[in-house]
């Protein structure tokens, strides 16, 4: 059995008594073998001395089993890490971020509390998923619709708090911008709500998001200072119709205004729907139909002269190319951009569209998909389900063994820097991060890397660093990684999220005024959690007795 | 309407607890593996053993004829490929040898 580090055997063993009498022999889990199930699935250090690895789980029920948990730590000085589904594939899955820590693990923690119809919300524990939330809502005849990341099996709760993205309207795909009032509990054990929700007996804690006074919901995102035990979330109206369309422009230079009026016309809400930029000239597809591409339904196909072409330009651009690519009536980028509302009310936002975009010389226009409600869930094949409200797991495709890639890696490590959401910043970011990526031998750039389009006003530039059985290639690639980031600051771009192996190089970006940030995150952390049990070291928040002694 | 769901969501529990006196190996494999591994194009498991072993058989789990239960239960646990491993507060392990039987076809 692992013991964390500074606990004696003695106190362990009285904390893991304790926690039993808590919640049960069944849910405290101290074995190897059900401790290993607690690892990072795709850790770039499996089976290195350095791999981030937990002593103990254990597994609550509720609310006041947390509060419990936590006070035992508090008494014994045992260091907590909190996961919710414990998914989280590509960021670090359901291993701590300070090895021998306890993991409290809330998958038991699976009540959907309260459907609101009329206010289109939710209030859910962190153990739901979005299958489970997906599969309720149908079941209870609910005409809400939710909004999920790629894989269906994540918590609802934990992929806000980690500020995850989705694929529908701009206003809930933000998953933590669409929350509305948390439960939490706090490192002493004790129970917070936040938003109306402090309010005894609040009839809107669900309505309103933040109260009166500082709204602290933040700090329980990406941070260490309590547990969230229940959250509620505004959902989307079934809408009634959805009309997907394309925007092709022809040369290299017109991604600029391509971009540009799109920016105007979500920030306007006449797009409505997830945006998705694609190039048919340089064979690359929309983000949200990376898979449908890689299943061989719908790949972009090429000859011979044009692929020459290809191998031949210089970050996706060459005059030649680009002059291939007008004589074949092949664009150089394509927007698909969707919508969401009544049959009229789409049908004129896209006319509108239409007339901004047609401000590009050569912009051709065309109707991919126009689909009444509900969902015809005998053709979901056809679409990227989550554009349409539906989880799935199909984007593991991407990494999983098929005809495209017969030799499939071991996982993966997402490097998601945020960019401006201009034309100009893709070329830029394709410019650095693809001469960087060369130099450092990271296997991330094929031609163009296109951004995606999960925020408002700012583009990810996401980009799958692939995770090996070679312990060597794997030390490389985090090297490697780690100067990415280091070289994103330099230009000012930082990551969103990242698994806990690379926090302290992205949060070491955001140092503006000596770190000033971070000095406040450390006197939170003091004030909050003085023992320093709760999740030490996410996101690069240390107590003060293990500051600057990171595994 | 605010409709008070809380009845129907613990209704939810009992089919899936890991107290379970007898899980039902069918309902584990249509929440745990069947998002992956059902028939079809857009199950990227079913096209990931398609690739690997390419014949008669379209990739489908539950139709995996040579599978034994212990495989099952190593899989589950270990992961493989890209597949993580599953905890036991996913699927317990009296689930898991509901899973095994049900796969593997023994009774």
């Amino acid at each position: 059995m692992r013991i964390p580090t500074g606990v004696s055997a003695a106190d362990f063993s009285a904390a893991l008594t304790a926690f039993t009498r808590v919640v049960g022999a069944e849910w405290v889990f101290t074995s190897d073998a059900d401790v290993d199930l607690y690892r990072d699935a795709y850790s770039p250090l499996a089976g290195q001395p350095d791999e981030r690895r937990a002593s103990a789980a254990v597994a609550p029920a509720n609310a006041e089993q947390v509060q419990a948990v936590v006070r035992i730590a508090n008494q014994y000085r045992i260091p907590l890490y909190a996961i919710s589904t414990g998914k989280n594939l590509g960021y670090g899955g359901s291993a701590p971020a300070y090895t021998g820590s306890v993991v409290v693990d809330l998958k038991r923690m699976n009540r959907i509390i309260e459907v609101d119809e009329a206010n289109a919300s939710v209030l859910v524990e962190p153990g739901v998923s979005y299958f489970d939330l997906y599969n309720h809502l149908r079941a209870i005849g609910s005409k809400l619709w939710i909004d999920c990341p790629d894989p269906g099996w994540g918590s609802v709760v934990g992929n806000a708090i980690d500020r995850g993205g989705g694929y529908t309207m701009a206003n809930y795909r933000n998953h933590f911008e669409s929350h509305c009032g948390m439960e939490v509990v706090l490192p002493d054990g004790e129970l917070l709500r936040t938003g109306m929700g402090a309010i005894p007996g609040s009839k809107t804690w669900q309505q309103y998001k933040s109260g009166c006074g500082p709204w602290v919901d933040g700090l329980f995102s990406q941070g260490n200072y309590g547990i969230v035990t229940k959250m509620g979330f505004w959902l989307m109206p079934e809408p009634e119709a959805f009309l997907r369309c394309t925007v092709r422009v022809p040369r290299y230079k017109d991604l600029i205004p391509l971009v540009d009026t799109l920016n105007y016309l979500e920030n306007s809400r006449i797009v409505t729907g997830f945006p998705d930029l694609a190039t048919p000239l340089l064979g690359y597809p929309p983000t949200g139909q990376v898979q449908l591409y890689i299943e061989g339904t719908a790949a972009y196909p090429m000859t011979d002269e044009h692929k020459a072409l290809l191998a031949k330009a210089d970050q996706g651009y060459s005059p030649e190319l680009e002059a291939y690519g007008l004589a074949h009536d092949i664009p150089y980028w394509e927007l698909w951009v969707s919508y969401y509302g009544p049959p009229e009310v789409i049908d004129a936002q896209w006319q509108a569209s239409q007339r901004r975009f047609a401000k590009i010389a050569g912009a051709q226009f065309k109707v991919i998909d126009r689909l009444t409600m509900p969902v015809d869930l005998t053709k979901i094949d056809d679409y990227h389900e989550p554009e349409l409200g539906v989880p799935s797991l199909r984007a593991f495709s991407i990494g999983a063994r098929t005809p495209y890639n017969p030799s499939p890696s071991k996982g993966h490590m997402w490097f998601s820097p945020i960019i401006p959401r201009t034309g100009e910043a893709i070329f830029e970011a394709n410019r650095v991060f693809s001469a960087a990526a060369k130099e450092l031998g990271m296997p991330l750039f094929q031609t163009f890397s296109m951004p995606a389009c999960f925020w408002e006003r700012s583009f990810i530039f996401i980009l799958a660093t692939p995770v090996t059985t070679d312990p060597a290639t794997n030390r490389k690639y985090l090297a490697g990684f780690k100067k990415l980031i280091e070289i994103g600051g330099q230009h000012g771009w930082g990551e969103y999220r990242t698994a806990p192996v690379f926090q302290e190089s992205v949060m070491d970006v955001y140092s503006f005024n000596n770190h000033a940030l971070h000095r406040f995150h450390e006197t939170l952390k003091d004030a909050i959690d003085p023992k320093g049990i709760l999740s030490p070291g996410r996101y690069d928040i240390w107590p003060r007795h293990l500051r600057k002694k990171a595994p | 309407m605010r409709q008070s769901v809380l009845l129907l969501a613990m209704a939810i529990v009992p089919t899936m607890a890991a107290s379970a006196a007898s899980p039902d190996g069918a309902a584990v494999y249509d929440k745990w593996c069947a998002p992956c591994h059902a028939p079809g194009i857009s199950h990227p498991g079913t096209q990931a053993l398609k690739a690997k072993y390419p014949g008669e058989w379209q990739g489908v789990l539950r139709d995996w004829k040579e599978l034994t239960p212990d495989y099952v239960r190593l899989t589950v646990r270990q992961g493989i490929s890209v597949m993580p491993h599953f905890r036991k507060t996913e699927i317990s392990d009296a689930e898991l040898d509901a899973l095994a039987r049900y796969i593997a076809r023994k009774p």
